[in-house]
């Protein structure tokens, strides 16, 4: 299988990039996106080329380190899944693709398809955690949570921290990736003591980070690759106003 | 050098106690003066960095990736062990300790294996506290699932995605530090050595993997918690960053390193299907709970596996261990599936899987329920294969998973070396030759929340007395000069092959004569080859890009040249230790039905290599049991 990579090389945030053209061969249908790009990436080597820069760690669809833009999407053309989940028998032979970073003001390109994240860190040290010290943990059965409560916040809380949503919004907005941790912590118990202090506190770090807002197009529930709902976008909104409204 | 385990005194039940009865204590205001480095932000790592902080401790934390939440714990799926007896069915602290302790086929220490046990249950606790969404009941309780090597209920989850729960816990928690600034985190930062002063250690020196700097970082403590290195076979179910030189510099600095050839080799990994692949997904144990594990009896069957009729199926595990059926350990049912696969009765495009197959859960439970306990790895299975395994069965192979071995630490989880510690997966620990599923993330967790947080301040608390080294020191400036030339090194050889080639060569070897069946002629000749493999890198990698800049292929190259190294290490260790046990088999030392054969009187200790570039020093630790009898590991 052959394929054409149109890829996003810029050596540094400052420089100006572009894009640039790679025939790979001995491609195979089963090869994950990334093995092709490893693969391109020895080839280069071979040639005595600087490799592509590209971000991945687990390859099995959870560390959230990989974030391509494929093609004009979010990890590629399917719903749902991470760039390392996508293999080439979603593409056919001798086609051309193109491949690009994550593109968000709030975040930077670092080289090539690699774009600095650390915005989701600062937004999560807002209060994207409960409280509480080592050691001061009541019994875990103390703590009654009933099946729908529990299965509602590790719905939100399965989010895998990709970039995959601000990537693919319009308006480069973290809505979804918010309002996913605040809904897990204040679905639960555990996280009502500070759940109005949590919702404004991140909001207010997400403005601060650059990211824009939300305009419900839903385009970032389609492009999760843990399928996390819009829903919780309008929950958090509800969760700011009574915050504010009743601070 | 005699090895001091320091376990405390006192019956198994009261040891953890009395230690930490007698440990120091070092007032608050001292705490703020001492500086401690935490390498990794994985579960131990990012659980100890945060404890430590909120103790009062000033910490930096370094790793490779972005993002403190991406350490490879994230990937656990099934579960985590705690002996709660939620479940009414007869578990305690001793019944999880003991099955703890034969699981790892009685290669590990009482003491540390029982203060696992005791301090499970109240981690549960802990991470319910911090907002991790287990399953619960409707009536709002915990819930439990089985696991290999274990006849009770005692695992605890989040659907297929445990391990991430439990490391975004742990991330919350180190963030939270981090607004308090009590927390220095170090993203993209990788440590490139450690550096001793006066034979203490003292600090690391650091790269900066954006600009390729060389960064000095002095403390007064270094806690290592670097996890596994089973990237030494390359394919594998670890993350591809995944490396064993943080632990391998401190190796070569003094740190003793225990067991290095104990390997799990899971057995339920997605098989191999190409020479360019590079990673082997992982799907849980916890699907063995209502997976069915079989071969076609016939050999080369072309039917399709929903064809086959049940008379003519091999559930050999089954067949082989009826008390524990598809819940035999993992050592032993990926030893099962090799002697399936390798008579001939492996299924798949490539003759290397074999089935599991969930068509009885479905019929008996329905396919709803059988969602609701593994959807998330049906969603996974069908992404990576395109295959539906409602509809017909996974294919599975066995994959390197865990690393039993790790730098040898005492009853503290101090090293060899005074004032660094080990913890989580790069320690050799609690495990001994094999670990039992759910007991990873238990382990990183409880070394990392209450174990660390407990021991430190006792080495600590001595040091108050000395200056923090700083980074003016020499040796410092020694070590980082080393660290430039190694670089420079690599980057000057301009051979003709790829970092990748030679990892692959290297894998090749390690999979084939130190994985689940290893003999004396076999990791001789592994030796000898990996040595030639060495000489071939130093004089024909190729590495391009620059040294002062970001370089993925640089980054690779350093790892690959220390795991070449610690390939020949594992497969001396596999050659010395001439018995079987858990996962190190030895085809020498089997039982006429093809068991696992322990060879006590000569064995019963931990080996712990020093480091020597001529020959590795082997140490003793002699094993002693005092509260249970090392019996024949059946699970018949």
């Amino acid at each position: 299988m052959q394929l054409t990579f149109r890829i996003w090389r810029q050596e540094q945030f400052q420089d100006k990039g572009a894009f640039k053209e790679y025939l790979v061969d001995h491609l195979t249908e089963d090869m994950s996106f990334l093995e092709a790009l490893d693969h391109l990436n020895e080839t280069l080597v071979l040639k005595g080329e600087r490799v592509i820069a590209f971000e991945y760690d687990c390859r099995e669809g959870i560390c959230g380190q990989c974030g391509i833009f494929i093609n004009g999407r979010a990890h590629g053309p399917h719903d749902h899944v991470t760039t390392c989940q996508l293999h080439l028998r979603s593409f056919q032979d001798g086609d051309t693709v193109t491949v690009e970073p994550w593109r968000a003001k709030a975040f930077p390109v670092v080289q090539d398809l690699i774009v600095d994240r650390s915005a989701f860190d600062r937004i999560i040290a807002q209060g994207g955690y409960i409280s509480a010290k080592t050691g001061t943990a009541p019994e875990a059965n103390a703590i009654l949570i009933g099946k729908e409560t529990a299965d509602k916040a590790m719905d939100a809380a399965a989010c895998i921290g990709c970039g995959a949503c601000v990537a693919t919004c319009k308006n480069g907005s973290a809505a979804l990736f918010t309002s996913a941790k605040i809904n897990h912590l204040n679905t639960l118990p555990q996280g009502k003591l500070e759940a109005d202090q949590r919702v404004r506190d991140m909001t207010a770090q997400m403005e601060e980070e650059g990211f824009g807002h939300c305009s419900f197009t839903g385009a970032c529930e389609v492009e999760c690759p843990e399928g996390i709902s819009i829903a919780n976008i309008a929950e958090m909104n509800a969760r700011y106003w009574k915050a504010r409204l009743f601070a | 050098m005699k090895l001091d385990a320091k376990i405390p005194e006192g019956r198994l039940e009261d040891k953890w106690r009395n230690y930490q009865l007698k440990s120091q204590l070092i007032n608050p205001a001292n705490k703020k003066k001492l500086k401690v480095i935490v390498v990794g932000s994985g579960l131990s790592g990012a659980g100890a960095a945060a404890t430590l902080a909120e103790l009062g401790y000033d910490i930096q934390c370094f790793f490779y990736q972005d993002s403190a939440r991406r350490a490879h714990s994230v990937a656990a799926q099934g579960g985590i062990n705690a002996a709660k007896n939620y479940q009414h069915d007869g578990d305690s602290i001793w019944r999880m300790f003991y099955d703890t302790l034969k699981g790892g086929d009685f290669r590990s220490r009482e003491a540390n294996t029982y203060r696992l046990a005791e301090l499970s249950a109240p981690l549960i606790d802990h991470f319910t506290q911090q907002g991790v969404p287990f399953a619960r009941e409707y009536g709002g309780v915990l819930v439990n699932r089985s696991f290999g090597g274990v006849q009770v209920q005692r695992t605890f989850y989040a659907r297929g995605q445990t391990g991430q729960q439990l490391l975004l816990a742990a991330y919350s928690q180190l963030n939270k530090m981090v607004r308090q600034q009590k927390v220095t985190l170090f993203p993209r930062h990788e440590m490139m050595d450690l550096v001793l002063v006066d034979g203490v250690a003292k600090g690391i020196i650091a790269r900066d993997l954006v600009t390729g700097e060389l960064k000095r970082f002095a403390a007064d403590a270094v806690v290592l918690a670097t996890g596994g290195y089973s990237r030494v076979y390359r394919l594998s179910t670890l993350a591809i960053g995944c490396n064993g030189s943080a632990i391998w510099k401190a190796h070569k600095r003094g740190a003793f390193f225990a067991a290095p050839s104990f390997t799990q080799i899971h057995p339920t990994a997605l098989p191999q299907s190409s020479e360019s692949q590079s990673k082997l997904t992982l799907m849980s144990e916890s699907l063995r709970n209502d997976g069915r594990i079989w071969v076609p009896l016939q050999k080369d069957d072309p039917r399709k596996p929903n064809d086959i009729p049940e008379a003519e199926r091999d559930y050999y595990l089954e067949r082989r261990y009826p008390s524990f059926g598809n819940l035999a350990p993992r050592d032993i049912a990926s030893r099962a599936a090799k002697e399936r696969i390798d008579a001939g009765f492996g299924v798949g495009r490539l003759k290397n899987a074999v089935y599991l197959d969930f068509r009885k859960a479905i019929a008996d439970y329905g396919q709803q329920v059988v969602q609701d306990r593994y959807g998330n790895l049906f969603k996974m299975y069908k992404k990576i294969t395109g295959i539906n395994a409602y509809a017909e069965p996974m294919l599975i192979s066995p994959a390197a998973h865990f690393s039993m071995g790790g730098l040898w630490v005492d009853y503290e989880l101090m090293t060899t070396i005074p004032g660094l510690y080990a913890v989580g997966e790069c320690n050799f620990s609690d495990h001994g030759a094999n670990r039992l599923g759910a007991n990873s993330l238990l382990q990183a967790s409880v070394d990392g929340y209450f174990i660390l947080p407990n021991t430190i301040n006792n080495y600590l608390a001595a040091s108050l007395a000395t200056d923090t080294a700083t980074v003016d020191d020499p040796a410092f400036e020694v070590v980082e000069q080393e660290v430039k030339d190694q670089i420079d090194r690599i980057l000057s050889v301009h051979g003709k092959r790829t970092v990748d080639d030679f990892h692959r060569a290297l894998g090749k070897i390690m999979w084939q004569e130190c994985a689940m069946s290893r003999n004396k002629p076999g990791l001789e000749q592994a030796i000898e080859d990996i040595k030639a493999l060495r000489t071939s890198f130093w004089s024909d990698v190729k590495v391009t890009g620059v040294a002062r800049g970001l370089n993925t292929e640089l980054e690779k190259a350093l790892r690959l040249a220390d795991f070449i190294e610690l390939g020949i290490l594992m497969c001396t260790d596999a050659l010395q230790r001439e018995e079987s046990c858990g996962a190190h088999f030895r085809e020498e030392y089997q039982t006429e039905e093809g068991e696992a054969q322990r060879r006590d009187d000569d064995f019963a200790y931990v080996s712990a290599w020093e480091y020597d570039p001529e020959a590795f020093q082997l140490h003793r630790e002699e094993l002693t049991f005092e509260y249970v009898q090392p019996s024949v590991r059946s699970y018949k």
